[in-house]
């Protein structure tokens, strides 16, 4: 597999168009055209087992519009074609609202995303609360990214984000720092999968810090050219494509640099199944099915599942030792 | 009395018409929703949309009993057999979105997807006693088995207890199928024969207490 340079995921006349059309943002009516000439038309596709979307409102639509589709847009650098928007925002696992997939879109769209802050701190130099607009104001560029379910479904979903790395340089980690951990916001009222207390809320992930530094680790902010959807994780959430979907932490209000290995939800009910690196591979099964393939939601037929999702190349020689089954769960 | 049975016969026929209605109308919206569109992956939303009414219909079947011994209700002893088919016709219909839509009678695919997952085996485990139970649900071999129909079609509740379990060791979070968990253990327990006399008297109690109790005869 060819290595992806960063700037090879997004196509550099969509990063120009998009800049282009930014700059003419004064006629927002035509951007409003433009998304619903060339955006996915959900009506055309398919309607959803839940009621159709809500109508975006205009302060969570303005500040961005999809770049105009062309072909090597309309997939990952490996050929997939791009999960139809209508998938992404229909089909979510976010048990802070239910654990019913289908359920989320509908149960989540009053979920207030502002304001919104975000507290980078820990061991850094430099500590500081981020408003949402600040973190929009990190220069956004578009990726493609494969998502791989632990549950063995996937998408190919273009996110709109910054790499996490540019927000913990500003922010100076200190050499005390080895880990990041990442924290949901916790609020029964605005998440009502909350108040199960089966689960120890607030969700908290982690990641080592070469590997929150890594390019490939995103700070989304949006995706399909649209700020995100309180169901995929609005206002800002994390994307690291070569782990298994639970690891990219969704609704993100604190990010602390620390020294040892942060405890996550999930390692805190079932550290055996969904553990601290749990990253893909296809050969090693957790323990109860088996990882070989997966379902691309709105596919027909199954797909083998690749090794670090595909990402291998990029990310493998993060991990000594590949053949220890610890880096997979 | 030839006036009551025929109004015996027309609820007979109505009581037939809301269970056959009831069952199917799962498979109807199922159908709907397939042929506009309206599934956003139907592959996963089948599978899990017929999984989920085969084990509501089992469940329901194995309720027919204890409801049976609450209320004397003999309609309910019919829909045991009915219910119990139409969840064989559901898990049927989910063997089949999963080997044939899913895995394409993929072969080396479903090999692993059997036997690295124990969920599946649970899954198939119970599905290969409900198609024996179907198979055997005829008056023919109620009387070709004699005793031992009864005894095999006690399975039914191995059969859902593997369902409860293939639930449970599928989902991210296996406590969401504790609902299922106890509602398989209470009719369990309902069929035990001191708890079955202890309902059975609570009915009649009640049938003291108000002359005419519905449906007694």
């Amino acid at each position: 597999m060819i290595p992806i340079k960063s700037s090879e995921i997004t196509p550099e006349h969509i990063y120009l168009s998009r800049r282009k059309f930014m700059q003419a943002a004064g006629l927002l009516a035509a951007n409003a055209a433009l998304l619903a000439a060339c955006g996915p038309q959900p009506g055309a596709s398919v309607g959803t087992e839940e009621a159709p979307l809500p109508a975006p409102t205009a302060t969570e639509e303005a500040p961005s519009l999809l770049a105009t589709p062309t072909l090597s847009a309309e997939a990952d650098e490996l050929g997939n074609p791009l999960t139809s928007l209508d998938a992404v925002l229909t089909y979510n696992n976010f048990y802070e609202f239910t654990l019913s997939p289908h359920g989320v879109a509908s149960l989540s769209q009053g979920f207030l995303t502002s304001p919104w802050t975000v507290a980078v701190g820990g061991l850094v130099n430099k500590p500081k609360t981020f408003d949402i607009s600040d973190l929009r104001k990190f220069e956004q560029e578009e990726r493609i990214y494969r998502m791989r379910c632990v549950e063995a479904w996937a998408m190919v979903i273009p996110w709109l984000g910054f790499p996490l790395s540019k927000l913990l340089k500003e922010v100076e980690p200190l050499s005390t720092a080895k880990y990041v951990r990442f924290e949901t916001l916790y609020d029964i009222e605005e998440m009502p999968g909350q108040k199960d207390r089966s689960f120890p809320w607030p969700y908290v992930e982690g990641l080592r810090l070469d590997e929150a530094m890594h390019d490939l680790t995103l700070l989304a902010t949006g995706l399909y050219g649209r700020n995100l959807r309180p169901q995929n994780g609005a206002p800002v959430r994390l994307v690291v494509p070569w782990k298994y979907g639970f690891k990219s932490i969704k609704s993100i209000v604190k990010i602390d640099l620390v020294e040892e290995m942060p405890v996550s939800m999930w390692m805190a009910m079932n550290p055996r199944e969904y553990g601290f690196w749990a990253n893909v591979n296809p050969k090693v099964a957790h323990p109860r099915w088996s990882q070989a393939t997966e379902r691309r939601i709105g596919e027909n037929r199954r797909r083998e599942t690749l090794f670090f999702n595909g990402y291998a190349d990029e990310v493998a020689s993060l991990y000594p030792d590949l053949d220890s089954r610890d880096w997979y769960y | 009395m030839r006036l009551k049975r025929r109004v015996d016969q027309q609820v007979d026929r109505l009581y037939s018409v809301i269970l056959h209605g009831m069952a199917l109308f799962p498979f109807a919206r199922l159908l709907w929703d397939l042929i506009f569109g309206r599934f956003v992956d139907p592959v996963l939303a089948i599978i899990s949309r017929t999984g989920r009414v085969s084990l509501n219909l089992l469940l329901l079947s194995l309720a027919c009993t204890p409801l049976y011994t609450l209320t004397g209700f003999a309609l309910l002893v019919r829909a045991r057999r009915t219910l119990g088919l139409y969840a064989f016709l559901y898990v049927t219909l989910h063997f089949l979105t999963f080997a044939g839509w899913d895995y394409g009678f993929d072969l080396r695919l479903l090999w692993q997807a059997v036997f690295y997952q124990r969920y599946v085996v649970a899954g198939i485990a119970s599905g290969l006693i409900l198609l024996v139970l179907a198979i055997t649900s005829t008056r023919g071999w109620q009387r070709r088995l004699g005793k031992w129909w009864k005894r095999l079609q006690r399975l039914v509740y191995l059969a859902a207890a593997l369902a409860v379990l293939h639930v449970a060791w599928l989902l991210k979070a296996p406590r969401g199928a504790l609902p299922y968990a106890v509602l398989v253990a209470v009719l369990l327990a309902l069929r035990i024969p001191p708890v079955a006399r202890v309902v059975r008297d609570v009915r009649r109690r009640w049938g003291r207490e108000s002359p005419s109790p519905s449906g007694e005869r």
